[in-house]
Parts: C-alpha cells; sequence; structure tokens
C-alpha cells in the first residue's frame, strides 16, 4: 500500500547559507574586523575605489581584500600592488559569492586586520541574496550606469547599508539626476547612507574614509 | 541567475524531508516566495523542471505562493501590504517600518508518497 501524507516543512532556502555568515560575523567581530560587501554591476569602480581606499587608509589601518570574480586574477593583483593582501575567488561560472567561500578563506585572513572588503562578483542582482557575514553592505551605482537604476534593483537596494554613486566627475556630462537616484534609493530604503564619489577627482572620499573609521570604532567600542 | 544554486538547496532539503519521513518519492513542492526574496519565481520554475530529473521529485509538482510586502509601522502601529517595493506607511506616510513579510524565500510543504 502507498501512502500520501503531507509533510510541514518551513526551511530557509537560503538557512544554510545564513548560517555560515552568521557565524563568519559573528568571528570577524570579535576579531574587531569591520567587514564591507561591496556590490555594483561591473565596471561601476569597485576595484578602483579599493585602490583609493588602500592608499588613505593604509598603511595606519590594516586591509585586506577578499576578490569575487568569475575568472581571472586581475583585481586581487591590482589590490596586492597597492601592497595590500587580497585572496582571489573565481567562482567558475557562478553569478554570486556565497558565505562557504568565505568561510573556506577564513584560515588566510589575518586575525589582526582593521578592514576586511569584499569585491563581491559584478552583478546588481543575484549577490544581493546571499549574506558574507559582513557588517556594511555597500551598493556602487556609477553615474554613467543611469538614475533610474535603484528600483530594478530592490533587493540590492533595500538589503544595503549604503549607496556609494561613483564616477561624480562624469555627471556633469550625462542626463543623470543624482537628486533622483537618491530619492528612488530612500524610498526603498529609508536608512541607507549616500556617498557620492569621484576616485579621479577623490571628491567624496573623505566622507568615505571618515563613515569607515567611525564605524570601525563603534565595532570596537561595543565588542570590546 | 542565482536561481540555480537556490534550488540545488532545495534539492538537498527534499532529499533529507524525503528520508527522514521514509518516503519512496515527492508529489508536490511548495514554496513561498516574497516579492523582496530576490529571486524570480519563473526562473525557481525553470530551474526546479531540470533538475528534478532523476531525482527523488522527479514527477513532483512545484507550487510557488508569492507574499507581499507585510509592513509594520512603528509610528502608527498599523499595518500596510503592497505589491510594488515602497517603504511608506499607508496609513499615516511614516517610513519607519519594520518588514513583517515578503522577504522569505521558504520551503513550507511537501507532499510525500510512503509505501507500508
Ligand atoms: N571617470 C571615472 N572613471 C572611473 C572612476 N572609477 C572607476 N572608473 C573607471 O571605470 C572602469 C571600471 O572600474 P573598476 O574599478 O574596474 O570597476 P569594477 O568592475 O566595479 O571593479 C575603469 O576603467 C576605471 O578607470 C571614477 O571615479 N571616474
Ligand atoms: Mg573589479
Ligand atoms: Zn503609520
Amino acid at each position: 500500500m502507498t501512502k500520501r501524507k503531507e509533510r510541514l516543512v518551513l526551511q530557509d532556502l537560503l538557512g544554510s547559507n545564513k548560517k555560515i555568515a552568521n557565524e563568519i560575523r559573528e568571528k570577524l567581530i570579535q576579531q574587531g574586523i569591520l567587514t564591507a560587501n561591496l556590490l555594483s554591476s561591473p565596471g561601476a569602480g569597485k576595484t578602483t575605489l579599493l585602490e583609493k581606499l588602500a592608499k588613505e587608509l593604509s598603511p595606519a589601518y590594516r586591509l585586506g581584500v577578499i576578490e569575487g570574480d568569475i575568472e581571472t586574477q586581475r583585481d586581487a593583483e591590482r589590490i596586492r600592488a597597492q601592497g595590500i593582501p587580497a585572496w582571489q575567488i573565481t567562482t567558475g561560472g557562478a553569478c554570486h559569492l556565497e558565505a562557504k567561500m568565505i568561510g573556506n578563506l577564513f584560515p588566510q585572513i589575518p586575525p589582526d586586520l582593521d578592514f576586511l572588503f569584499i569585491e563581491n562578483v559584478g552583478n546588481l542582482v543575484c549577490p544581493a541574496s546571499y549574506d558574507l557575514g559582513e557588517k556594511l553592505r555597500l551598493v556602487l551605482l556609477s553615474s554613467p550606469e543611469g538614475d533610474d537604476k535603484p528600483k530594478k534593483y530592490p533587493k540590492a537596494f533595500t538589503t544595503a547599508d549604503c549607496l556609494v554613486i561613483t564616477k561624480a566627475d562624469l555627471i556633469p556630462h550625462l542626463p543623470f539626476d543624482p537628486a533622483k537616484v537618491i530619492q528612488e534609493a530612500l524610498e526603498l530604503n529609508p536608512q541607507l547612507k549616500i556617498f557620492t564619489i569621484s576616485a579621479l577627482t577623490g571628491e567624496g572620499i573623505q566622507d568615505l574614509v571618515a563613515f569607515l573609521l567611525q564605524q570601525l570604532q563603534e565595532l570596537r567600542s561595543s565588542h570590546a | 541567475m542565482h536561481e540555480l544554486s537556490i534550488v540545488a538547496n532545495l534539492f538537498e532539503l527534499l532529499e533529507e524531508q524525503a528520508k527522514e519521513a521514509g518516503a519512496q518519492k515527492i508529489t508536490l513542492v511548495k514554496l513561498k516566495v516574497g516579492v523582496l526574496s530576490g529571486v524570480v519565481p519563473e526562473l525557481l520554475q525553470t530551474a526546479f523542471d531540470i533538475y528534478k530529473k532523476d531525482t527523488i521529485a522527479t514527477e513532483a509538482e512545484l507550487i510557488i505562493e508569492t507574499v507581499p510586502l507585510r509592513l509594520l509601522c512603528h509610528q502608527c502601529h498599523q499595518e500596510t501590504i503592497r505589491d510594488d517595493i515602497v517603504f511608506t506607511c499607508a496609513h499615516c506616510g511614516s517610513t519607519r517600518l519594520e518588514k513583517k513579510e515578503g522577504t522569505e524565500l521558504i520551503l513550507e510543504k511537501i507532499e510525500l508518497e510512503i509505501d507500508d
């Protein structure tokens, strides 16, 4: 006799990722490391911003960078050229990083870092669903991508802590209205902190640096 | 297209559940997918149909229930339900809202066949 039976499961399909992410977050916070996950479409300026932050923060602060790409070591090499340790994860086709990939790297990450930056695979959709154990999530949107993007990628903008509008130096040449982006982004996520920067001219970089330092201090004072 | 890796996770859960229940076959899989889950239901369906071949759920039907955003206002304490993604309270306009539903991606229930 074959019986039909209904079974209630109620399990999160991303639950195993979340569990690993929470373990990673806890360990990094305990070590006093501020971790930021950078999301954007390809070419928005993630690596360039990290090169710039390396110049601003190192050697006074110790940085490490995890680079996520489908192929090549190129971005990790760009970061190492700044004298910063970088670990490349090549996903071999996968469109996003997952917490277990960060977990596998964990033994290599020096426990005395101040900042750990994770450059996700260039894609504003898939990476948004995967918690990597970061404390801060930064979504980057470059001015040439257009000012209609936040509502097209709601998951990225609703899960981010900061919106970084990049390539501000190009805004005068483009039909790009930063006020429109900011308004749309705040409708999706009223708590979003917003920075407008240019890695080329240095505009806005100091504000972002000050914010990161303040976040590091907060993390350390609340988990001392 | 991370729907494929999500479906891979789903099948791990399905295998686990079938084993626990001592079932030979899964005939129905029901998911709850929030409008802010970050996945596209149609792509989940496609990925499911590809993945299910030669698994315990080969003949299973997939049902996806879409869950709208349910927001609780911390100002007026009323709820707003929306199908779009705008974080303002429909009653008082406040943006101090807590997401109660709409971000989930859940395997809610399954139907199994068990031989006695
Ligand atoms: N004009 C301008 N170009 C930039 C800026 N930041 C990055 N770029 C250029 O944008 C391109 C992509 O940058 P990259 O950092 O590799 O983007 P990623 O794919 O997000 O890591 C490169 O050619 C950069 O030189 C900026 O602030 N202004
Ligand atoms: Mg890059
Ligand atoms: Zn209200």
